[in-house]
């Protein structure tokens, strides 16, 4: 092929064709090729998962109830100074608002969402949509004053008219115990006793790094066995580890159930060996405890199976050099052969923590009041308060921190070396 | 690691301190999975040991919570439900993950890391995350309480562990086995199926598994998706714990813990072949 040069000494493909044209043209078919490889489950994930995500994190910021079911009052609203009541027009328009929400039945959407800001103003909105059915004619300023008590209060208009933009960050504010002073307008700390969110992910991220560090712990000493020992032993306790690991989430929360509640397999052993009194049997579940040795023990293989591998590339004669070279035992344990194992602590670390702080499952069921996390608190916002704009403001927080973790996981293991089983 | 014969006393405790630490944290793993098999055959409606029991009195145990699993129709129902989310979901992801990491593992595929982070990510998000996005959006084109919406979640975090299984066999592929097999005129579909397909089997079998478990054991995206008609046992066993607590649990556990020896077993033996088709020797 080569041979074929021009007088310009360009090297020709065997078609004829430079060789550059045609390198160019078969490595531009198997870019292709793979595209076409990847694009179906690309696409599927984008839709069916990363759209869904986005859309969720984008109903934290979204604001449309206001602008969207009251939108002559929000026209109105627009050039207001806020430094007195609104005058005649907006009334006005807000009687025309709530006409059309008591017809439409939309009312109550915007009555929820005003009273997340300020509590009192869902019956305001709902009461007064009812009353503005036999508002006939003007003026309408005096007849709305009269509906409400609150329609006098300035802070009032503040929020309506904060409301009335489609975005905001208020969840965020709520979901990071901040809110907006509704008289100044400046944001605020919520009151000591409202603030619950903070220290919820505080906890979170405590409890996770509780684990994550029990998890080194009892996952350093087996991983050492493991990799030490002659392969057909290794292989044997190995099941110990990969059949938790295998097997259901909810078996082994329900095990754990089985075992430490208060009539259970732990407590019958200690009553029968006398450790507790059997009118005093151990609390072991249904709160922070049972929480942290549940979640142990469904994570702790996660911290095995990369130390495992790490330790396993570790030759032994690196220890016996140390030894013979005058190191005691400990001091070569601690300079020759921790140091190596940093990497494989690093990734298990990391593995768990992350995990840890999206757990929903198991804390459900066994963490009582003190031992549940972040994500309970969301499900809950989900499932029950139905405060949709929150739980997006949690979730994203709880994604990016989760996001970032993943990063520095990504930086010291890379996503190709990720071991399964 | 066996103990010298020249080790001193200190060496001595220290290897049997060190190895009766390890057996404690062995039990810790073994024993919760080990402890339901034999309560679940309790006669009695407790979650302990009863005194009949420990003296192996035959009357102690029964099989009445077994067979409370099989004549209640919302257990037997779930165990259909799962079985058919599982295996529908598990032939998607497999089929749809497997070609993904053909791609993927092409040398010219570009942006090659964005993507893999894109295909890893519903591995990585917190499932209340995307349990609760996907509430929103399969709610708003009418997926939410079908079986069609809970197949098309599970596949979603199952074709991650497919993507990673399949692209890691395919990194000790060889490339000029299948450049043999064109230079011996196979054609590339021929190529796929006789010389590159059984090569990755292991992967794709091990990550098919990975992907079953995952929508098997699944419960928070079912929780936010199904209806009643589209439990499945996890499901159905969330409702048992947090409502009516009752043996009946305890057996279907039983059950499952059986499967998962099963599966363990299954995988065992892939890596095993896996090994010894790579020309290395099991270990």
């Amino acid at each position: 092929m080569a041979e074929d040069t021009t007088a310009s000494g360009v090297v020709l493909a065997a078609d004829g064709l430079p060789l550059k044209v045609s390198l160019n043209r078969a490595m531009r078919k198997s870019r292709m090729r793979a595209i076409f490889l990847v694009a179906p489950l690309l696409i599927f994930v984008l839709f069916s998962f990363l759209i869904p995500i986005f859309d969720m994190t984008m109903r934290s910021v979204d604001n449309w109830h206001v602008g969207e079911l009251m939108p002559e009052t929000t026209a109105a609203l627009e050039h207001w100074d806020g430094k007195a009541l609104p005058e005649e027009p907006v009334f006005a328009a807000l009687v025309k608002d709530l006409k059309a929400g008591a017809v439409s039945r939309e009312i109550g959407k915007v009555a929820t969402r005003l009273n997340y800001e300020k509590s009192g103003l869902r019956s305001m909105i709902t009461s007064s949509s009812r009353k503005s059915k036999k508002i006939e004619g003007g003026p309408y300023k005096p007849q709305v004053l009269k509906m409400h008590k609150k329609w006098k209060e300035l802070e009032t208009w503040t929020v309506i008219k904060r409301n009335t933009s489609p975005y905001t960050i208020g969840y965020y504010l709520n979901a990071v115990d901040m809110k907006y002073d509704n008289k100044t307008g400046d944001i605020v700390m919520q009151p000591e006793s409202r603030q619950i969110y903070g220290m919820l992910f505080m906890r979170t991220f405590a409890i996770s790094l509780a684990i994550t560090l029990i998890c080194v712990v009892l996952a350093y000493p087996i991983s050492y066995l493991l990799a030490t020992l002659p392969t057909r032993y290794s292989n044997l306790l190995m099941i110990f580890v990969l059949l938790p690991f295998w097997t259901s989430l909810l078996v082994r929360t329900t095990a754990w159930i089985a075992m430490l509640q208060s009539q259970g397999v732990l407590n019958d052993l200690f009553v029968f060996f006398g450790f507790v009194d059997d009118a005093n049997r151990l609390q072991l579940i249904h709160n922070l405890t049972g929480t942290i040795i549940a979640m142990t023990h469904i994570l702790l293989p996660f911290m095995v199976l990369p130390l495992y591998s790490v330790m396993k590339t570790i030759p032994p004669s690196y220890m016996r050099a140390a030894l013979s070279l005058g190191a005691n035992p400990v001091v070569a344990f601690v300079r020759v052969y921790m140091p190596q194992t940093l990497a494989g602590i690093g990734a298990g670390s990391i593995l768990v923590f992350i995990l840890s702080i999206g757990y929903y499952i198991t804390p459900a069921l066994v963490g009582g009041t003190d031992g549940t996390l972040i994500s309970n608190q969301i499900a809950y916002h989900m499932q029950s308060s139905l405060n949709w704009g929150l739980a997006g403001a949690l979730g994203a927080l709880l994604l990016f921190s989760v996001l970032a973790l993943y990063l520095i996981y990504n930086k010291i293991v890379g996503i190709d070396n990720m071991r399964l089983g | 690691m066996a103990l010298p014969s020249y080790a001193g006393p200190l060496e001595t405790t220290w290897y049997y301190t060190f190895r009766f630490i390890c057996a404690v944290i062995f039990i810790f793993l073994i024993t919760p999975i080990l402890i339901i098999i034999p309560l679940s055959f309790n006669v009695e409606p407790y979650f302990t040991f009863t005194a009949g029991m420990l003296s192996f009195d035959p009357d102690a145990y029964s099989l009445r919570w077994y067979e409370d699993f099989i004549n209640n129709t919302q257990w037997t129902h779930s165990v259909k439900n799962s079985f058919i989310i599982a295996i529908a979901s598990t032939i998607l992801a497999t089929f749809l993950g497997t070609l993904a990491a053909l791609g993927l593992s092409k040398p010219h595929m570009p942006y090659r890391a964005l993507t893999m982070g894109l295909l890893i990510s519903p591995m990585i998000v917190p499932l209340i995350i995307s349990a609760a996005g996907m509430y929103f959006f399969y709610s708003s084109i009418g997926l939410d309480q079908t079986f069609l919406g809970i197949i098309l979640a599970h596949t979603v975090l199952g074709t991650p562990f497919v993507v990673i299984t399949v692209t890691a066999t395919l990194v000790g592929f060889d490339n000029s086995l299948s450049r043999a097999a064109a230079n011996l005129g196979a054609n590339p579909t021929t190529s796929f199926f006789k010389i590159t397909m059984p090569l990755i089997l292991p992967g794709v079998i091990s990550g098919a598994l990975f992907a079953f478990i995952t929508s098997f054991d699944e419960v928070v995206v079912v929780l936010f998706l199904a209806g009643f008609e589209q439990r499945t046992i996890p499901r159905q066993m969330w409702s048992g714990i947090r409502e009516q607590i009752s043996p009946t649990i305890l057996a279907v556990a039983t059950i499952l813990v059986m499967i998962s020896i099963a599966l363990l077993a299954t995988l065992e033996m892939l890596r095993r072949r896996n090994e010894k088709l790579r020309g290395m020797t099991p270990g």
